[in-house]
């Protein structure tokens, strides 16, 4: 039966074959309904268990969105399946309105105009912070251009705007490595505005800063909404609070609560996944 | 100039290139213009065994670019080394023409002995030198392209990257060793007699081939170096470093090592080929999984992703073995074993770590 669906799909005749579709550019994203990413109805069981189980998810254009949860509620894997590391067994993914995610690569997903900080913060060790933002930046990316690139004035002062932005001037020359872990997470910030991508996914952007600065982090993250879409998944209340103008709960692989921070708190199902009975 | 901006901040590297040209310049006039016998002169032996030796460079760098800079532990370098080898060891093949035992004009020795009646097709073209030049390249290079392709595609990596590569010069050794192959089998191919017209064994031929090998060395290390600095080199060590990351600025992983594998495969065979005539044989014994474990030891020993270490580390360890193998034989493989241990346990980063500590300690 199954081969029989996909001989029916193949030929479908509303649709065009994927290989004659022409290649996506990422500036030509259709935005024309408003939202930027599309989840609808994605499952994915990892051994059986399912990590997540129908979740739908829409993100606008421009908006700031806090996902929250316990742990174990499927925000890491939803970042997974939007950045194309894990396949979900079910569900699609659309970037604007044509844009199929589950068709591509982490890297072509990436050049689209995806960008993601990790939660644990990963930056090149060995590099240094001029160098990390360099390589981080929104340029041609293949390995011939790659091996004859050159940096131009605008992209040297486009590295150091940023490095003006994350407050890391001074470090410019310094290794990555021998960062503190709160430069280390705004580094990582640094490099996901060199991408300059059209959506922003944040793991855990303050996990392990100081209260001062998680405050800057918010200020940051605040004016990115508007250019670019950003989506904060964060434990932090007090953090999401100060930034959130709407607030995704998920629990168990799907969504459970959507709306403000305040109707979100007062909602009796969050405070049972929350508090418990 | 583009040589300086290469060699820029790189003090390793401009000591190395120097040291070579002195070597090159001084072993070649002691040869050639001092008279055997006199108290200076260098004699033929010496000159090949150095010639030898600056070829085992040039390999080690290339193993220490996707080592040291990329984090693949190749373990099966040896094969391009010898497939490059082999490619230059047909063209000498066919240059000995009717001058072999049998005196067949047509075939060499080893398929007169086999009762072969023509050359298979896969000799057409080595009786010229720039087919063969092409194919010293491009047969290394076309499989490290396929074997690669196989396996980054897959995203295979670490150890099990490692036991692959080494199953893959294992299993050419074993079908060279096969008479059927048609490339000499066991015995491999030898009694060379000359190489573009130069006899093999003329002293001028021979340090001939020790100034093509240090001249080999020196642009290897340098388009090394280039690739190293570029942008492209960056992205190699932040693979390296956290390959995941890299693939979620927008790289593409798979393509750059591919690219770096194939370049350092090609890189090994011509230091496979300058190898051969140096030495004037190559048999399947080449390929042995030993070989490709050595040279990742003398790089190791030399200090990883320095490019110049891995030079310092070649000659230094087989320097070595000569010596070992000539005065104590029986300890050369313990001498080995002890020296990966301490090299492991006491230097992590190499012969130039340790001078580079030193160095840190003075200032």
């Amino acid at each position: 039966m199954k081969q029989l669906d996909q001989v029916r799909d193949t030929f479908n005749r509303d649709q065009v074959w994927r290989f004659l579709q022409p290649r996506p550019k990422p500036n030509e994203l259709d935005l024309s309904h408003g939202a930027i990413l599309y989840l609808e109805s994605i499952s994915v069981s990892f051994d059986g268990f399912k990590a997540i189980d129908d979740l739908n998810l829409y993100i606008d254009a421009g908006e700031l969105r806090c996902i929250i949860g316990p742990n174990g509620a499927g925000k890491t894997t939803m970042m997974d399946i939007i950045t194309g590391k894990t396949r979900p067994d079910t569900g699609s993914a659309y970037f604007g309105q044509r844009i199929d995610l589950l068709q591509m690569t982490e890297p072509e997903i990436a050049q689209l105009g995806i960008g993601r900080k990790f939660q644990k913060p990963t930056v090149f060790e060995h590099h240094s912070v001029f160098e990390n933002l360099e390589l981080a930046m929104d340029s041609d990316k293949r390995v011939w251009p790659t091996l004859f690139a050159k940096l131009s004035d605008e992209q040297r002062s486009r590295i150091e705007e940023v490095m003006e932005i994350i407050g890391l001037q001074k470090q410019s020359s310094q290794l990555s490595g021998s960062l503190s872990h709160g430069q280390k997470q705004w580094l990582e910030i640094g490099m996901l505005l060199m991408q300059n991508p059209l959506l922003l996914l944040v793991d855990e952007p303050v996990a392990g800063m100081t209260h001062q600065e998680m405050d800057r982090t918010a200020e940051l993250l605040t004016s990115l909404a508007g250019r670019h879409s950003v989506v904060v998944v964060e434990h932090d209340m007090d953090f999401v609070r100060s930034i959130a103008r709407k607030v995704t709960v998920l629990h168990q692989g799907s969504v459970l609560a959507e709306g403000s921070m305040d109707e979100v708190q007062n909602d009796p199902r969050v405070i049972e996944v929350y508090l418990g009975e | 100039m583009l040589l300086t901006r290469i060699l820029k901040n790189d003090l390793g590297g401009q000591l190395l290139l120097i040291a070579l040209l002195i070597t090159t310049v001084t072993v070649a006039l002691l040869n050639l213009a001092v008279p055997e016998g006199h108290a200076l002169h260098i004699s033929t032996y010496t000159v090949t065994l150095l010639g030898k030796y600056l070829t085992y460079g040039l390999l080690a760098i290339a193993v220490d670019l996707v080592w040291g800079y990329l984090g693949i532990l190749s373990l099966g370098h040896g094969a391009f080394f010898a497939l490059g080898g082999y490619a230059m060891g047909m063209y000498l093949m066919r240059q000995i023409g009717d001058r072999g035992v049998y005196g067949n004009p047509d075939l060499p020795d080893f398929m007169v002995f086999l009762n072969w009646q023509e050359l298979p097709w896969f000799w057409l073209g080595f009786d010229m030198f720039w087919f063969a030049a092409i194919m010293i390249m491009l047969v290394p290079g076309l499989l490290a392209f396929v074997f690669g392709w196989l396996a980054f595609r897959s995203r295979v990596t670490g150890v099990y990257l490692s036991i692959i590569t080494q199953a893959l010069t294992y299993a050419l050794m074993l079908a060279f060793f096969r008479n059927e192959m048609g490339f000499g089998g066991n015995n491999g191919l030898t009694d060379f007699k000359d190489i573009l017209g130069f006899d093999l064994q003329a002293d001028s031929t021979r340090v001939g081939l020790f100034v093509a090998s240090a001249l080999a060395l020196a642009l290897g290390y340098l388009s090394c170096r280039y690739v190293m600095n570029s942008r492209l080199g960056r992205v190699a060590v932040a693979i390296r470093d956290a390959e995941d990351r890299t693939r979620f600025i927008g790289y593409r992983v798979e393509h750059v090592k591919l690219w770096i594998f194939t370049f350092s495969a090609i890189l090994a065979g011509i230091a496979g080929a300058l190898y051969v005539p140096q030495v004037g044989i190559i048999n399947p014994g080449e390929f042995s999984p030993l070989n490709s474990i050595e040279l990742v030891v003398w790089v190791a020993v030399g200090g990883r992703a320095t490019l110049f270490g891995a030079v310092i580390g070649a000659i230094a360890v087989n320097y070595g073995k000569t010596y070992f193998t000539a005065a104590i034989p029986e300890l050369w493989l313990f001498a080995l074993g002890a020296l990966f241990i301490l090299v492991t346990v006491l230097l992590p980063r190499g012969v130039v770590g340790l001078l580079q500590q030193l160095k840190r300690k003075q200032t």
